[in-house]
């Protein structure tokens, strides 16, 4: 969402505002001196540039002002806005690209300052390795792969669940995922479509096997394990790649939120919290959004300095103006820093969700400054049978044990190009899986490896995995020398850890415009320059370090609010130990394996696309990732290759034998996640998906019966039933009352505008193409309004209130649309007029009432009223009193019968209603709908704007020449009626149309043809129905058409194709019923 | 006062409006306010007719954007840089308009009665910002939008013009067209739920 500036206003969402088009192009002074050429121009021709380009808006949702703005067309970013009449400014430059990581460089190299703490390398809070030997893990019976004192779970609130028609236990802060661990469960699926098994890899967000269908409470598909918290009474299955929507409507209440502030931070890991504790004590207006259900990040999957993160957690939960949302993605990053987050906010309650709380929300954030420390992906390889259950990313299980308490095996083998495999090694270790040995690609794999030896774990560097056996499950791993087909070993193992390296979580950075380079040391894709206020902190900059990633984030929040002028504090940091120097990774993708292989090395798990795939697509010409990932589906799931993307741009770098960097990554768009279209829809669903307006009489048309039509947003009554009656039944009675005696309805719909100044004529004479200003205090007078190019837009009756005061009507969906055309003309164009439009839509009520004994029902209302026709003529309007009512009363008619319309205050509408109702009932008064006005109006041949016209017919083409003025030198749209264009006899006419059988009805939008038997296509089409209904006064079915010369067709016989049948039909006049109106006078 | 045969646009939602209210447990208050006189005026800022209406109203329209001012139960409210809305207590809508015609005599002035083109809901209560926030993208924390300060802008999906009452916390005026009272009413009920 951009925020426009406006220049009085100040910034607001763009949607408070409306495009008007190219800026500085004048109205000609004398349109009449153009060139038929020349004219044709200024209707149609605007410029397109790429680049700075002048437009106008209109605040419309705000202060109605028209203004200009200079807009970049290819990044949509406003340059400056500038007042309507004011000259455009001079070139303003885009803002220049930020770096995402400002100050990097002078940030401290040796890490935060504090105590140098004592902890053990790879220390657990409270861990103990596994004792017994049994091999059903120390949390007894029921979960025979729980680690006896792990985990950040509540060992005493034990939950039940159901997967796949077996029932477990796990307990509170289990997720899914962790929970199946714990029960020996490793398989979740099989694959889309190979349909091979697939197990758990991950232990967050960026999962592609474990998506599962939950089936109860309430159904949903496609649920990373790895993200649903465990609740009781849980039941889900696994899934063959894809899941099944839900057949019963969802019961939960979603909603949304707005909120602002200085700073938002993206992440609650060691770099967001320190981020958000820098800015906490400052008075500025943070959020901190995380998608855990508490914060810590990347600490939570190693228990470490997990008294930091208590501790800030504390500092900030005291903070008042910080506010932190747990269970809260941050999806999407748009213009000028508007962000979408969905927060999860009953799911993980499961039947216990409070009925009054919204299941999820979606909180669209407007933050002045953004940090982003969405930390990190690790990516797997792609190596032989690279996708059976028991392949794990290193650190995910890692994290599974330390937070879950969840062991995802007994007996593991590490693969691994980098040092961050080492650390999860040990502290897997420790934890009681024994770790056969570590697999480093590396030929010198460094400190680590010699720690990890000092532990008592096997390094083979220069070695990979080559194979897996197992079925389903890993038994055995089979590794190779790097490169090598000889030398091979096999392991028995029931896990193989994986570690490919890490890839930056970069998703938002680049949504919001920002660019990323490829940072050869790290072998991955990591933010470089951005658009907008944002900076990227921590793993998601590249920065993987723990002390780099405190710093930085400490840095980048304290930068953020010194810039919106505030006073950061230096926040307390965690005590490090010292760790060993590291080691280069190696950048590999494909893991080289014997050439007699036949297996599989996946890429896109989710997707089952392999290495061959992708190979069988570098092979048919395809030259970028965007193109292999259109050819193969990669990076399409709705994982979106979170573990996959980098990893298929190297293997297609390989295969193209060129350097990953200049290969790039495929585009990052949001969401990050998939976003359930309920959350998105929010409270604007059901009835309240769109306003709907109703008038001031509406609860009496609901207690009596009428069904209603949507008019624009109104709901107004179509027609009131009686007992068994159907509609054809109950119009044709209600049309029959009305032309017989009186009717009344409800027309406070149509807008209204009061136009008030000295130049009120002057501007109404340029809007209308009729003569306004001859018009007489008193009286009224039908107008019509056209664009410039001379089509029809809309149409209504004026009246003359004052010598400079009128109230101008307009079409019922049309009102807003021509207050905001007149306003446009009167700020852009002709700002000296002294004039001004309000809008008095629902200042008044408006009863029409209708029909020869509407005279002698409102006499008895209006005694003071002298209501015969030679003192309440035609096209008159009255002040009076009707049923003691202050009121307005015109005589106008749109029906072609003796009629009034009524206005009156709202507030007593329907005191007026109810009177009319009496004093009418002895004559049989009937309230009609818009069913019944629409009959009435079409059998005289008026012309309802937007039905039976579509921006494309003139007054001439309606037959209301007489409405176009010849005296007046211009008003809108008078240019274009020379045009040779408007002038063609072929143009299509209103003419009324008469099926021969006098029952036949011909649909709305039937064409019409020349011949009773179809030529060979294509048809030539001579016109089409605009209005077709049964008349009760015609007694017979009649249809209104525009039709090709259609005034030179009258008497002709033309065919409507309906179904199958060509249904014959006369050309007449359009006016059908009392042609020469001897019942307008009663 | 206004006499007991008005109806007013929310008339038939004030049962619900009061239940909320009292369901909230004080964390919300909604009612309407209802047959307020609201006049639109326009003229030019910088013209003649300024000062000479800003005495007979007895406050000088404002002529900082979206601001308001007050004098006793008369409020100008800032709607556009020749245009304002008066909204003062029912029933003095013909009083108020020829008071600023007579003022300004000769000059041009637009002065139009708007009393029943919107109707105004009160809502207030410490959780009143927190409940259109659900539906207004204005930043209506006091250090944005405090006392003084008024907007024309969208609330769920209808326009509004929204005022921060003169006491701090003390809550906000919504004016709504008429014809989508009963959408907004129903709008903030619902949004009101968690809050209930």
């Amino acid at each position: 969402m951009l925020l426009i500036p406006c220049p009085w206003c100040g910034p607001r969402d763009e949607a408070e505002f409306h495009y008007g088009g190219q800026a500085h192009v004048a109205y000609p002074e004398t349109p009449s001196s153009l060139t038929d050429e020349e004219w044709a121009c200024y209707l149609f021709f605007r410029d397109n540039p790429k680049g700075p380009f002048a437009e106008r808006w209109t605040h419309a949702a705000g202060c109605r002002r028209w203004f200009n703005a200079i807009r970049d067309t290819s990044t949509n970013e406003i340059l400056t806005v500038y007042r309507s009449g004011e000259e455009r400014p001079a070139p303003v430059e885009p803002r220049p690209a930020i770096p995402a990581r400002p100050a990097f460089e002078d940030e401290a190299p040796s890490g935060p300052t504090g105590v140098q703490g004592a902890e053990p390398p790879g220390g657990v809070e409270g861990a103990e390795p596994l004792q017994d030997g049994t091999g059903r893990g120390g949390g007894g019976e029921t979960h025979p792969f729980r680690h006896p004192t792990r985990g950040r779970i509540t060992r005493t609130t034990p939950l039940t669940f159901t997967f796949d028609g077996a029932t477990y236990q796990g307990y509170q802060g289990d997720t899914l995922a962790s929970a199946l661990l714990a029960n020996g469960v490793i398989q979740t699926g099989t694959s889309v479509k190979l349909g091979r098994p697939r197990g758990i890899l991950s232990a967050g967000v960026e999962e592609p096997n474990a998506v599962i269908q939950i089936e109860e409470p309430f159904p949903e598909p496609m649920l990373p394990a790895t993200t649903v918290e465990l609740y009781d009474g849980l039941v889900a299955t696994s899934l063959p790649g894809q899941g099944r929507l839900a057949t019963t409507p969802d019961p939960a209440r979603y909603d949304a939120v707005h909120a602002h502030c200085d700073l938002l931070v993206v992440g609650a890991g060691p770099a967001g919290l320190a981020t958000a504790a820098a800015a906490a004590r400052s008075g500025a207006r943070v959020i901190l959004a995380d998608d855990q259900p508490e914060p810590g990040g990347s600490l939570l999957g190693t228990a470490e300095h997990l008294d930091w993160v208590r501790q800030t957690t504390d500092l900030l939960a005291t903070a008042p103006e910080v506010r932190v949302l747990s269970r809260t993605t941050v999806f999407g990053y748009y213009d000028d820093n508007h962000l979408l987050a969905v927060e999860r906010r009953t799911n993980h309650l499961g039947a216990a969700a409070p009925e009054n709380t919204a299941r999820e929300r979606v909180w669209r954030i407007r933050a002045r400054r953004v940090v982003l420390a969405t930390g990190a992906h690790e990516r797997s390889l792609a190596f032989p049978d690279n996708d059976r259950p028991g392949v794990m990313l290193a650190s995910s299980a890692r994290t599974h044990i330390n937070r879950h308490g969840a062991l995802p095996g007994r007996r593991a083998l590490v693969f691994t190009t980098n040092d961050s495999a080492y650390a999860a090694a040990l502290d897997v270790k420790a934890a009681g899986i024994e770790v056969t040995a570590i697999v480093d690609a590396r030929p010198e794999p460094g400190e680590w490896a010699e720690r990890a030896r000092a532990a008592g774990v096997e390094v083979l560097p220069g070695h990979a995995v080559v194979g897996t056996e197992g079925d389903p499950r890993i038994t055995s791993v089979t590794v190779a020398p790097y490169g090598e087909s000889a030398g091979r070993q096999q392991f028995a193992v029931d896990l193989l850890l994986v570690s490919g390296g890490w890839n930056p979580v970069a998703h938002l950075f680049s949504q919001s415009g920002g660019k990323l380079r490829y940072d050869e040391e790290l072998g991955s894709f990591v933010p470089d320059s951005g658009r907008q206020a944002v900076e990227v902190a921590g793993a998601a900059s590249g920065v993987f370090d723990l002390a780099g990633a405190l710093t930085q984030g400490a840095a980048a929040g304290t930068r953020a609010i010194e810039a919106e002028g505030y006073t950061a504090e230096a926040p307390r940091l965690p005590a490090l130990s010292p760790q060993p120097s590291p080691t280069p990774p190696l950048h590999v993708y494909v893991v080289p394996g014997p050439p007699d292989a036949d297996a599989s090395r996946f890429v896109d798990l989710q997707r089952d696309v392999t290495v061959a795939d992708l190979t069988r697509a570098t092979g048919a010409g395809m030259r970028s990732v965007e193109h292999t990932k259109r050819y193969t589906t990669a990076g399409t799931a709705n994982d979106q290759g979170k573990t996959s993307g980098v990893l298929a741009s190297g293997v297609v770098a390989e295969l193209l034998g060129v350097d990953i960097s200049a290969l790039g990554t495929t585009t990052f768009r949001p969401p990050y996640i998939p976003v359930s279209f309920a959350a998105l829809a929010g409270r604007d669903r059901g009835v309240l998906s769109d306003p709907v307006r109703t008038t001031a009489l509406h609860e009496w048309h609901v207690a009596h019966g009428a069904l209603f039509e949507n008019v624009g947003q109104w709901k107004r009554p179509w027609y009131y039933p009686r007992d068994g009656e159907d509609m054809e039944a109950a119009v044709l009675r209600e049309c029959a009352a009305t032309r017989e005696s009186v009717g009344f309805m409800d027309a406070s719909t149509l807008g209204k505008i009061d136009v008030q100044g000295p130049d009120a004529g002057v501007f109404l004479d340029l809007l209308y193409t009729n003569m306004m200003s001859t018009l007489k205090v008193g009286m009224i007078r039908y107008g019509v309004m056209c664009r410039p190019d001379g089509m029809v837009f809309d149409d209504g009756t004026v009246i003359r209130v004052a010598q400079d005061r009128f109230l101008v009507t307009t079409t019922t969906g049309n009102a807003a649309t021509v207050l905001d055309w007149m306003e446009e003309w009167l700020q852009t164009e002709w700002p000296d007029l002294k004039v001004h439009c309000t809008s008095v839509t629902e200042q008044w009520a408006t009863v029409a009432l209708v029909g020869p004994k509407s005279r002698e029902v409102l006499g008895a209302l209006a005694p003071q009223l002298a209501v015969a026709n030679e003192d309440f003529p035609f096209m008159a309007w009255r002040g009076t009193t009707v049923a003691g009512i202050e009121a307005r009363v015109c005589r106008i008619s749109f029906s072609g019968e003796l009629a009034y319309e009524i206005n009156v205050s709202p507030w007593r509408a329907r005191a007026l209603w109810e009177a009319l109702y009496e004093a009418g009932a002895p004559y049989g008064i009937t309230p009609y709908g818009t069913e019944t006005m629409h009959v009435l109006r079409a059998e005289k041949g008026y012309p309802i704007i937007g039905q039976d016209t579509d921006g494309t017919v003139t007054p001439q083409d309606l037959g209301m020449s007489w409405a176009v003025s010849k005296k007046k030198p211009d008003f809108i749209g008078k240019r274009s009626f020379a045009r040779a264009d408007t002038v063609r006899p072929d143009r299509k006419h209103l003419v009324g149309l008469l099926p021969e059988d006098p029952a036949a009805f011909l649909p709305e939008g039937t064409h019409l043809v020349a011949d009773s038997v179809l030529p060979a296509p294509p048809v030539p089409m001579l016109g089409h129905v605009t209005s077709s209904y049964r008349s009760a006064a015609l007694g017979r079915t009649f249809a209104l058409a525009l039709i090709k010369g259609g005034r030179d067709r009258i008497g002709e016989r033309l065919y409507a194709p309906v179904g199958d049948r060509l249904v014959p039909v006369t050309v007449a006049s359009p006016v059908l019923y009392d042609p020469e109106g001897a019942r307008r006078d009663g | 006062m206004a006499d007991t045969a008005l109806t007013s646009p929310l008339a038939h939602a004030a049962g619900r409006l009061a239940a909320a209210t009292r369901g909230s447990g004080g964390a919300i208050r909604l009612a309407e306010l209802p047959f307020l006189t609201q006049l639109n005026v326009r003229f030019d800022a910088k013209g003649p007719a300024a000062e000479a209406v800003g005495l007979a109203l007895g406050l000088q329209l404002p002529l900082q954007p979206n601001t308001v001012v007050r004098a006793g139960e008369l409020t100008a409210l800032w709607l556009g840089p020749d245009e304002w809305l008066l909204v003062d207590r029912p029933g003095g809508e013909r009083e108020l308009e020829s008071r600023i015609r007579e003022a300004a005599g000769a000059e041009p002035v637009s002065v139009t009665d708007v009393s029943a083109q919107r109707t105004t809901l009160l809502v207030t209560g410490p959780r009143a910002v927190d409940l259109l926030a659900h539906g207004c993208a204005l930043d209506l924390h006091p250090r944005a939008f405090g006392p003084g300060r008024c907007a024309q802008t969208t609330l769920g999906r209808t326009q509004v013009v929204l005022v921060a009452r003169d006491e701090p916390r003390a809550g906000f005026w919504v004016l709504v067209r008429s014809s989508f009272a009963g959408y907004l009413a129903d709008w903030l009920l619902d949004a009101a739920t968690e809050y209930v």
